[in-house]
């Protein structure tokens, strides 16, 4: 009985070495040269074989590439840092800095600002939820919060914040696949810019009375981000505000102006502007150029630069001189700067 | 003599392996929207089947049968046929890329075709000496080729034609291929 198992086993593990070692005699014989530079390009690629690229994988891609049927950055992972390794290795120009696109949630709508409108204790999944009613938050545009994207995410770049019940991105990790977009039900979240001087956060297109009934932190439509726009960059569609970028200066005014904080704005990285004061001759072109009421002093004397400047940056475009730089501001705006120069000392420093 | 011209009909004709045995039907609907990817697949099938037959029956009869091993008859075949089928590959991207490229991803899958595998079987049942085992397995894979290659052709005729919507594509080739098994279907009184 058991010399049987062992001949059978030995016979058929016997053959299996002898095959292996006839492909492997084969695989000698008949040896294709590949393509290096095909071989390079796979090599700079992730390897992820996400398929965000609409590629069979990384190897596809790379086929694609050097055929010639994809450019040198459909890999959008990798980015602009893949896509400069595979022109050093196709020979083509650089492509210029693409800006990078990451899944943003476009809901800000946590436990303690949006209602809740029953308990759900279904399945722990944002596609089973919304079948129930719609979701069971007040707001039928917010993020259910049971972490659909989270499981779609290949990586780790999504998760959902314990006490908030939203999903949260790791800006870092996010390789803009685009998975966990088509995998929301709720369409929350979209692939945005990275760097963005404003942002609107919400997806209500609804009346600002129903808006504001749901959810604390919600779009109501009120219009005063385009009444503080001097520039026509945002127009009201649908109840919710439009930028139109072309014309964005990033003045972040929209967003100092949100009532709500429907609109995010990038203070962090909020310019001010400075005047260079050996250049400066007294012009005055800049302080006539400028809509915030934001530089004071009188012809042919130096021009000061308060604390109301919201870093539009129309001064240093009319500036004769050059004399006006901007750079990110190290406190806060003070709007009520406006006459005069708010000393240093009463200068609100960021947090 | 007379007992390989039988085998010979009786393979190609009367028992083909895709119009009556119902074998091998994944390349037979997956390869056949062209009648040069079709004939390129049915030599391929041919090339693997004569060699499969060859060595089923060398391991067959010098190492399963005086080791009494004949119930690991199925596993020993489809190591060998996956073997055959690489080296096939192999050598194929060496020596006609044009090939490997049109044959894609349906040369792998000779690896697991029930059409090999069945050739080698039915063999062995039949109990069919070394040339007989040759004879049968090319033959059968030159019926498995004949019946591709017709398929192909009315599947090139059908992609052109008229067809209303909901015919068109798959629904009016699995027809067509039905259509086509009773006609083999009548070859049946052939042999007696």
């Amino acid at each position: 009985m058991l010399t049987q198992i062992l001949i059978g086993t030995g016979v058929i593990g016997g053959l299996g070495l002898v095959f292996g070692l006839l492909l492997s005699v084969a695989n000698k014989i008949f040896e294709v040269p590949s393509d290096p530079k095909r071989d390079a390009v796979r090599s700079c690629l992730p390897g992820a074989n996400c398929g965000a690229c609409g590629y069979p994988g990384c190897d596809g891609l790379a086929d694609a590439i050097v055929a010639g049927n994809a450019p040198i950055s459909a890999c959008p992972v990798g980015g602009s840092a893949v896509a400069d390794q595979i022109s050093e290795i196709m020979g083509t120009d650089k492509t210029p800095d693409q800006v990078r696109n990451i899944a943003t949630v476009v809901c800000q709508g946590t436990v303690d600002r949006c209602k809740t409108k029953f308990p759900y204790h279904g399945i722990q999944d944002c596609v089973s939820a919304s079948l129930v009613n719609d979701g069971n938050r007040a707001c039928k545009y917010a993020c259910l919060g049971l972490g659909t994207c989270v499981s779609v995410c290949q990586f780790d770049a999504i998760h959902i914040d314990e006490h908030s019940k939203i999903a949260v991105i790791d800006p870092d990790k996010c390789q803009s696949c685009g998975a966990c977009i088509t995998a929301c039900p709720k369409s929350v979240l979209s692939l945005q810019p990275e760097t963005v001087p404003v942002r609107l956060l919400c997806r209500a297109a609804e009346e600002g009375e129903v808006v504001s009934d749901n959810c604390k932190i919600g779009c109501v439509g009120c219009e005063i981000c385009a009444g503080a726009c001097k520039f026509g960059a945002l127009t009201i569609e649908n109840h919710l505000p439009v930028f139109d970028w072309s014309k964005c200066v990033s003045c972040m005014m929209c967003a100092e102006a949100c009532p709500t904080g429907a609109l995010w704005g990038d203070f962090d990285n909020r310019m001010i502007a400075e005047i260079d004061r050996d250049l400066c001759i007294g012009c005055t072109i800049c302080k006539r150029n400028c809509k915030f009421d934001a530089i004071s002093g009188e012809l042919k004397q130096l021009h000061e630069i308060n604390e109301a400047c919201t870093g539009c940056g129309q001064c240093v475009k009319k500036c004769p001189k050059k004399a006006i730089t901007l750079h990110v501001r190290d406190h806060e705006r003070d709007a009520n700067a406006k006459v005069g120069t708010t000393p240093e000392a009463f200068a609100v420093p960021k947090k | 003599m007379n007992n390989l011209l039988l085998i010979i009909v009786g393979s190609v004709l009367v028992n083909n392996f895709v119009m009556s045995q119902f074998l091998g039907i994944c390349p037979f609907l997956g390869v056949s929207k062209k009648v040069e990817t079709a004939m390129g697949m049915g030599m391929a099938v041919t090339f693997v089947m004569a060699i499969a037959s060859f060595f089923a029956y060398l391991i067959q009869n010098y190492l399963l049968i005086p080791l009494n091993l004949e119930y690991m008859q199925t596993i020993a075949f489809i190591l060998v046929i996956a073997v055959l089928v690489q080296i096939v590959e192999i050598a194929l991207k060496k020596i006609s890329n044009s090939l490997y490229q049109a044959l894609g991803v349906y040369l792998p899958l000779i690896t697991t075709n029930c059409a090999v595998l069945g050739v080698a079987l039915l063999n062995a049942r039949e109990e069919y000496n070394l040339i007989e085992s040759v004879v049968n397995g090319t033959s059968a894979a030159i019926g498995f080729t004949l019946a591709i290659v017709i398929f192909a052709s009315i599947r090139e005729r059908l992609a052109v034609s008229n067809m209303p919507k909901w015919m068109d594509g798959f629904p009016g080739a699995l027809i067509t291929a039905g259509l086509m098994s009773l006609a083999f279907q009548g070859f049946s009184g052939l042999l007696h």
